[in-house]
C-alpha cells in the first residue's frame, strides 16, 4: 500500500509539473464547452430571406412581416422577378426565397413555394420547416379568427375548416438548443481524451525513457504499477466532469434534470472504460508519439462521428450502425441524454451500464494480460 | 548448481528475428565477485542483462541468478537483485530525492534504513537534492541511478555501461565506488565498452557480436598475447600506419592514441630481433628520420583486437 501511494503521489508531480499536461488537463474542458457553445453552433439563427410577392395583399404582407421579425429569419430584400432570386442564391445572399402566388388572400389554400440553398441539406430541411411552421401558424390564427366572425354572426355561411392542425409539442428541449445535444457528446470526448490518451501517453512514456525497466525488476507487482498509472487520471477527469457540468448549467443553461449522483456514476463507469482502452493502447504503442496517434484514430474519430454526437446514428448505413455500438460513447452520451436531459431514473438506462460494464471487464481482462511482465 | 557461483549461464542463445544478439553463452560469476563484460556495442552486452534480470527470456539454455531460474523464479530474482539500465533511467521532472524516495518505496525500504550503504555516494549529489533529476550533470546522474539501484540493498547489482557518456574523472571514481560495494559483499556485474577499465575488474568476459570470446582475469587474458607488441611512433603517424601496414613482416597494426601498435608474423625470441632491425632499415628508407620503436606489455584492448573471431 505504501508502494502504490508513493507512486501515486509520483505521477501528480510528473502531471503538475508538466505545463502542457496540466494546459490539457484544465483548458480543454472549458475551449471545447466554449467552442460548441458558442461558435460551432448547428442552431439556425438570422437566416437570409427574399420574397417575391405576386399578390402584395393584406395576407402576404403579414406573412413577410412575421417572417421578418422571427429570429430565425432576416429578410434580405423583396424581389421583383424570379430570376433575380436565383442569382443571389448564386451570390450567396440568400438561403431561402419565399414566393407568393397572385390572390394568396382571397384562395384560402394557394400554395406558398419555398426555394432552399440545399448545399447544407440538414441546414435546408430545418430553413424551409422553420418557415412552413410560421406560415402554417399564421394560417391556423386567421382561421381561428375567421371563425369566431362567422361565430358571432349566427347563420352566416362560414365554411369550418376540416384541416387536421398537429399540435407541435417539443419534449425535454422545448427551445431546440444545440446545447441540451452537444455536453453530452464533449462529456463523451474530453473523458475518453483524458483518460484513454493520457494513460497510454503515461505508461508508454515510462517504456521510452527506460524507467519501464527498473520498474519491471522490482517487488512492485505489474498490477500496481498499472493501477497507479490510471488512478489520477480517473480522478482528474471527475474535476473535468464537474467542470463540464457546472458550465453547461451556468453558462449554457442546460439543466441536470436527473440525479447527479447517477449521472457522474455513469461517468466513472465510461471513465473506467477509456482507461482500460489507454492501458490497452500503452500495451501496443512503443513511442509517446505512436500512443497519441493511436488514441486520436481509434478513439477520438469513433467518438466524433459514431457516437450519434454529430451525425445521427439512425441516419448511417447499416454497416456503421452496427459499428457504433462497440463505440463506448454512443452508449455514454445516451445514458448521459436520458438522465441530465430527459431526467431518467437508473431503471431507464440499464441497457447503457450493462453494455459499459461489460467492455470494462473485457478490456480489463485483454489489457491485464497483454500487459507485460517482460520486455518482449 | 554451484552454490559459490552467484549467476550461472549455461548455453543461452537469443535472436531478435534473424540477428544472432547471443550465441551459446556460458558463463560462472562468483560470489562477491566484480565482473566485467567487455565489447563493443553489438556485442549483446545488453541483451544478457535483461536476460539475467528477467527481462527478456532466452531463446535456449539457462540461466540461474543467486540460485534462482531466470524464468521461473523472475519474482523473487526482481526481489533481490539491483539493476541501473544503460539509458538513465531516472525520473527527469522529480528531484533527486524525490528519485530516491520513489525507488526506496518500491522496494519496500527507505532511504534511512540503508543510509549506509549509499551514504559514500549520495553525499556527493547530497548538496542537490532538491534539484531535478534531468538538470544533473552526467556524472551526477550516474551517482543518482547507482544510490537509486543500491537503496534495498540488493545481493547482486547490474550495471549496464554505467560510464558510458560521463567524463573520465568520473568514471575513476565510480570504479572507486564499485570497489567499496564489492567490500561489502556485493557481487557486481558490469558492462564497459572502455577497455582501459577492464583492470578495475576481478575477471573479464570479452564479447563481440553475441560471443563470448575469452573469459579470464584482466592478467590472465594479457598473458595469452604471445606476440611481441611494438609500440612505434613518429611525427606523420598516419603514414606511419599505411607504412607499417605494408611492412612485410607485420601481422597487425592498428592505431591506438598516440602510437601504433604493431606485432610480428615472427613469434620466436631469436627472429623477432633480426625482424626489428629490417623494420627500421625498411623505415629509415621510407623516410621517416624520428621514428620510436619500443616493447611495450599488451593492455586489454591489444588482446581483443587479437581475438579476431575466426572467420
Amino acid at each position: 500500500m505504501k508502494q502504490f501511494i508513493s507512486f501515486l503521489r509520483k505521477e501528480f508531480y510528473h502531471i503538475f509539473r508538466d505545463k502542457r499536461t496540466m494546459l490539457i488537463l484544465l483548458a480543454m474542458p472549458v475551449i471545447l464547452i466554449v467552442l460548441f457553445g458558442y461558435a460551432i453552433t448547428t442552431e439556425i439563427k438570422s437566416v437570409q430571406v427574399a420574397v417575391l410577392d405576386q399578390s402584395r395583399d393584406e395576407a402576404t404582407t403579414r406573412i413577410i412581416d412575421r417572417i421578418g421579425a422571427s429570429e430565425y429569419f432576416e429578410l434580405y430584400k423583396v424581389l421583383d422577378s424570379y430570376e433575380e432570386g436565383e442569382a443571389l442564391f448564386r451570390q450567396g445572399k440568400i438561403r431561402l426565397l419565399l414566393v407568393f402566388p397572385p390572390r394568396y388572400a382571397s384562395s384560402s389554400d394557394a400554395p406558398v413555394q419555398l426555394l432552399a440553398d440545399a448545399t447544407d441539406p440538414n441546414e435546408a430541411t430545418q430553413i424551409t420547416s422553420y418557415a412552413t411552421a410560421i406560415i402554417s401558424q399564421w394560417k391556423m390564427e386567421r382561421q381561428s379568427e375567421m371563425n369566431a366572425v362567422t361565430a358571432q354572426s349566427p347563420g352566416g355561411n362560414g365554411q369550418l375548416s376540416a384541416g387536421i392542425t398537429p399540435v407541435v409539442h417539443l419534449l425535454y428541449n422545448p427551445l431546440m438548443k444545440g446545447a441540451y445535444n452537444f455536453v453530452p457528446g464533449v462529456m463523451g470526448l474530453i473523458l475518453m481524451l483524458i483518460c484513454a490518451l493520457m494513460t497510454s501517453v503515461g505508461i508508454v512514456k515510462e517504456k521510452e525513457i527506460g524507467t519501464m525497466e527498473v520498474l519491471l525488476v522490482s517487488p512492485m507487482k505489474p498490477i500496481y504499477i498499472i493501477l497507479a498509472k490510471a488512478a489520477p487520471y480517473l480522478l482528474l477527469s471527475l474535476v473535468n466532469i464537474i467542470t463540464i457540468l457546472a458550465l453547461s448549467y451556468f453558462l449554457l443553461d442546460v439543466p441536470i434534470a436527473g440525479s447527479l449522483t447517477l449521472l457522474i456514476a455513469i461517468s466513472i463507469l465510461y471513465a473506467l472504460v477509456a482507461l482500460c482502452l489507454g492501458l490497452l493502447i500503452s500495451t501496443i504503442a512503443n513511442t509517446q508519439q505512436a500512443a497519441m496517434l493511436v488514441s486520436a484514430v481509434v478513439l477520438m474519430l469513433p467518438v466524433m462521428l459514431l457516437s450519434g454526437m454529430v451525425f445521427p446514428i439512425e441516419n448511417m448505413p447499416v454497416i456503421l450502425q452496427w459499428l457504433s455500438n462497440i463505440v463506448p460513447a454512443k452508449w455514454y452520451i445516451i445514458a448521459v441524454k436520458d438522465v441530465m436531459i430527459k431526467g431518467l431514473s437508473a431503471g431507464a438506462i440499464w441497457k447503457e451500464v450493462s453494455v459499459l460494464a461489460f467492455m470494462v471487464v473485457v478490456l480489463i481482462v485483454v489489457s491485464v494480460k497483454r500487459f507485460k511482465i517482460r520486455l518482449e | 548448481m554451484n552454490k559459490s557461483n552467484t549467476i550461472n549461464l549455461s548455453g543461452i542463445h537469443k535472436n531478435y528475428g534473424k540477428v544472432n544478439a547471443l550465441q551459446d553463452i556460458s558463463l560462472d560469476i562468483k560470489s562477491g565477485e566484480l565482473f566485467g563484460l567487455i565489447g563493443p556495442d553489438g556485442a549483446g552486452k545488453t541483451t544478457l542483462f535483461r536476460i539475467l534480470t528477467t527481462l527478456l527470456l532466452p531463446d535456449s539454455g539457462k540461466a540461474s541468478v543467486c540460485g534462482l531460474d531466470v524464468v521461473r523464479d523472475y519474482r523473487e530474482i526482481r526481489r533481490r537483485v539491483g539493476y541501473m539500465p544503460g539509458r538513465f533511467s531516472l525520473y527527469q521532472d522529480l528531484t533527486v530525492e524525490e528519485n530516491l524516495t520513489f525507488f526506496a518505496t518500491v522496494f519496500n525500504t527507505t532511504i534511512e534504513e540503508n543510509y549506509d550503504l549509499i551514504r559514500d555516494i549520495y553525499i556527493q549529489i547530497e548538496p542537490f537534492k532538491t534539484r531535478k533529476a534531468g538538470k544533473l550533470s552526467g556524472g551526477m546522474k550516474q551517482k543518482l541511478a547507482l544510490s537509486c539501484a543500491l537503496i534495498h540493498r540488493p545481493e547482486v547489482l547490474f550495471l549496464d555501461e554505467p560510464t558510458t557518456g560521463v567524463d573520465p574523472v568520473s568514471r575513476v571514481e565510480f570504479w572507486d565506488m564499485l570497489d567499496r560495494l564489492k567490500q561489502q559483499g556485493i557481487t557486481i556485474l558490469v558492462s564497459t565498452p572502455y577497455m582501459d577499465e577492464a583492470s578495475r575488474c576481478d575477471r573479464i568476459a570479452l564479447m563481440r557480436t553475441g560471443k563470448c570470446l575469452s573469459v579470464d582475469t584482466p592478467a590472465g587474458i594479457r598473458s595469452t598475447f604471445s606476440r611481441l607488441l611494438l609500440a612505434v611512433r613518429s611525427a606523420s603517424m598516419y603514414r606511419l600506419l599505411e607504412d607499417l601496414r605494408a611492412f612485410p613482416g607485420t601481422y597487425s597494426c592498428y592505431a591506438f592514441g598516440d602510437a601504433h601498435h604493431l606485432t610480428l608474423k615472427e613469434e620466436s625470441d631469436a627472429g623477432v630481433s633480426s625482424v626489428v632491425s629490417g623494420l627500421e632499415t625498411y623505415l629509415q628508407a621510407k623516410g621517416y628520420t624520428d621514428v620510436s620503436i619500443e616493447s611495450i606489455k599488451p593492455t586489454i584492448e591489444d588482446c581483443f583486437m587479437a581475438l579476431q573471431p575466426e572467420a
